[in-house]
């Protein structure tokens, strides 16, 4: 009798516990989820950094040849807090950045233009498109010592080799943007009365900027590499040249950290193109599916 | 903005095709020949239908008309001059979504007239009254995406209307939409197209929507080399509901006479698609 009596009320404590506990246990849930991931994350860096400082302390590596981590964390301190041996380490950021950022910006200004000219004018396509390949088909990293013999030690030549890297990738998407514009969009402009140039304007670089801006973040990284490699080649300031001063005094710890500091511009640029990425095509539906990295 | 013609004599139809050809060239082997001496006439203001089987050349001769691709032989004259380039006062309304994804349902409406240089406030005021006839008020700062298929059909439909064409061109506008709704927006078509009267020349393979929405239906032949079969006119009277229209029996003593000139061509283009199927 007392059992009939007391399971209503055990039933309803039981459906307000049903309506409570799934929203809260997805949270925690997600909340657990993340604080896995980023606990094997941390075990994945010290498994690495520390076997890499053992094998060193150990003697099974020579730190000498090899670097370990704490001499280039130590690096990385007398850098800051003394300069380099070529002046201070926040200069020689500057320096690498400058000229990446230069060439970054006529190499992608360039490519979208004469991605789309070529892709909208077919005749400046049939002229250009043989050219484009040969240029394309160059290791064009050996221009760098053309480049330095041409413009000295200096910006110029760094510039230069950075816009030559950049511009291919961001004119073939932009190219090929432009061909895959939806035919009917570009109809509709027209009998709606757009010009030529409206169309091109309105039209087909909004619709190209998806395939455009998927070639910056590459177009950056190739930035990057086009200021190192050109101060390797010859210069006398910048990262690159950092590593290579490094690089003849057998200094493994050096050439790090200076990796390091590289890694982290890198990822600064990444994170601000991907800002733009997303104010740009905010008028997208998301339909990303998959994990994000 | 009403746009500006040239005078034009009383009594001049608004579209006039005479013998008129279309070929299309073709990757491999001989040209394609989409059209074959057509003859089709569009009275100013006049709803026309034009129905056939799938591949008869009912869209070609829709971008004939447009500009937007020429005739190989024949002649396309509107309003009384011939066709060069795309034809001013036209409205084209696509199978497809052709709004700008990257415009808001404001910006794209007034696309048209910014286009053609007109100061941002006037257009945007105009575009504001189109989103409010079409029945969009309220969504005018969405991006296409975010609206449902009809409402991008409305904003299609506002884009072109805003720009007072004399000519309305539909290449199955409706045909991407359910029964329900596609029946809605017919009903309003024709109370938007009553306010300017446009010379419309609607394409569709329905002809129960051909008959409820035309003055006139026009019957094309299976393609290859698709002319015109048959013409109907059609006098119900003015308003139409097209949800209902097609209950009374005048409706349907038309569809039954129209259908029996449309039935021979839709075998014939069936028969060809399972006969090359076959072959293939």
């Amino acid at each position: 009798m007392t059992a009939g009596v007391s399971t209503p009320s055990a039933e309803t404590g039981l459906a307000t516990d049903a309506v409570v506990k799934p929203e809260r246990t997805a949270r925690n849930r997600n909340v657990r989820h993340r604080l896995l991931v980023h606990g094997l994350q941390l075990a994945v860096l010290i498994v690495l950094l520390g076997g890499w400082q053992l094998l060193t302390q150990t003697g099974r590596l020579d730190p000498v040849l090899f670097g370990e981590p704490t001499g280039i964390v130590g690096r990385l301190q007398t850098w800051i807090t003394q300069g380099t041996s070529l002046g201070s380490l926040g200069q020689q950021i500057v320096v690498t950045l400058e000229e990446a950022i230069i060439g970054f910006l006529i190499g992608t200004t360039l490519g979208i233009v004469c991605g789309i000219a070529l892709g909208r004018i077919k005749l400046l396509a049939e002229v250009f498109g043989p050219f484009i390949k040969v240029l394309n088909s160059i290791p064009r990293i050996v221009l760098g010592s053309v480049f330095v013999i041409m413009f000295g030690l200096g910006l110029e030549s760094k510039v230069l080799l950075v816009i030559v890297l950049v511009f291919f990738g961001v004119f073939f998407n932009a190219f090929q943007g432009t061909r895959e514009v939806d035919r009917n969009l570009i109809a509709n402009a027209a009998i709606l009365g757009a010009s030529k140039w409206q169309i091109t304007r309105q039209v087909v670089l909004p619709s190209a900027f998806t395939w455009i801006i998927a070639s910056l973040h590459v177009a950056f990284g190739f930035a990057l590499i086009g200021a190192i490699v050109g101060e390797f080649i010859g210069s006398q300031q910048g990262l690159g040249n950092l590593i290579r001063a490094a690089q003849g005094t057998f200094d493994a710890n050096g050439v790090w950290a200076a990796m390091v500091i590289m890694a982290v511009v890198a990822l600064l640029a990444e994170w601000l193109i991907t800002r733009l990425e997303k104010r740009l095509l905010r008028w997208r539906p998301t339909q990303l599916s998959g994990p994000d990295l | 903005m009403p746009t500006e013609l040239r005078s034009v004599p009383a009594g001049t139809p608004a579209i006039a095709l005479t013998d008129v050809t279309k070929r299309f060239r073709t990757q491999t082997g001989p040209a394609y020949t989409a059209l074959r001496d057509l003859d089709l006439t569009v009275g100013e203001g006049e709803f026309c239908a034009v129905v056939g089987p799938t591949g008869c050349g009912k869209s070609t001769t829709l971008t004939l008309i447009s500009g937007l691709e020429m005739a190989s032989e024949g002649q396309v004259v509107v309003h009384g001059a011939p066709v060069a380039g795309i034809t001013p006062g036209v409205g084209f309304m696509f199978q497809n979504d052709a709004i700008l994804p990257w415009k808001s349902v404001l910006d794209n409406v007034a696309a048209g007239p910014r286009y053609r240089g007109v100061p941002k406030a006037p257009a945007f005021r105009d575009a504001r009254d189109w989103i409010r006839r079409v029945g969009l008020t309220g969504f005018e700062d969405r991006y296409p995406h975010q609206l449902s298929g009809g409402m991008r059909k409305r904003v299609a439909l506002a884009q072109n209307l805003i720009n007072e064409p004399r000519i309305l061109l539909m290449d199955e506008p409706f045909s991407a939409l359910d029964v329900q709704t596609r029946a809605k927006m017919s009903t309003e078509l024709l109370s938007l197209w009553d306010l300017t009267r446009p010379a419309v020349v609607f394409v569709t393979h329905d002809l129960e929507e051909a008959i409820a929405l035309a003055d006139k239906v026009v019957v094309m032949t299976a393609g290859p080399g698709g002319t015109v079969k048959a013409t109907f006119r059609v006098d119900l009277p003015r308003p139409r509901v097209v949800q209902e229209i097609r209950f009374e029996p005048a409706f349907v003593d038309l569809y039954h006479q129209i259908w029996e000139t449309l039935r021979a061509e839709v075998d014939k283009a069936y028969a060809q698609t399972t006969g090359s199927a076959v072959s293939s």
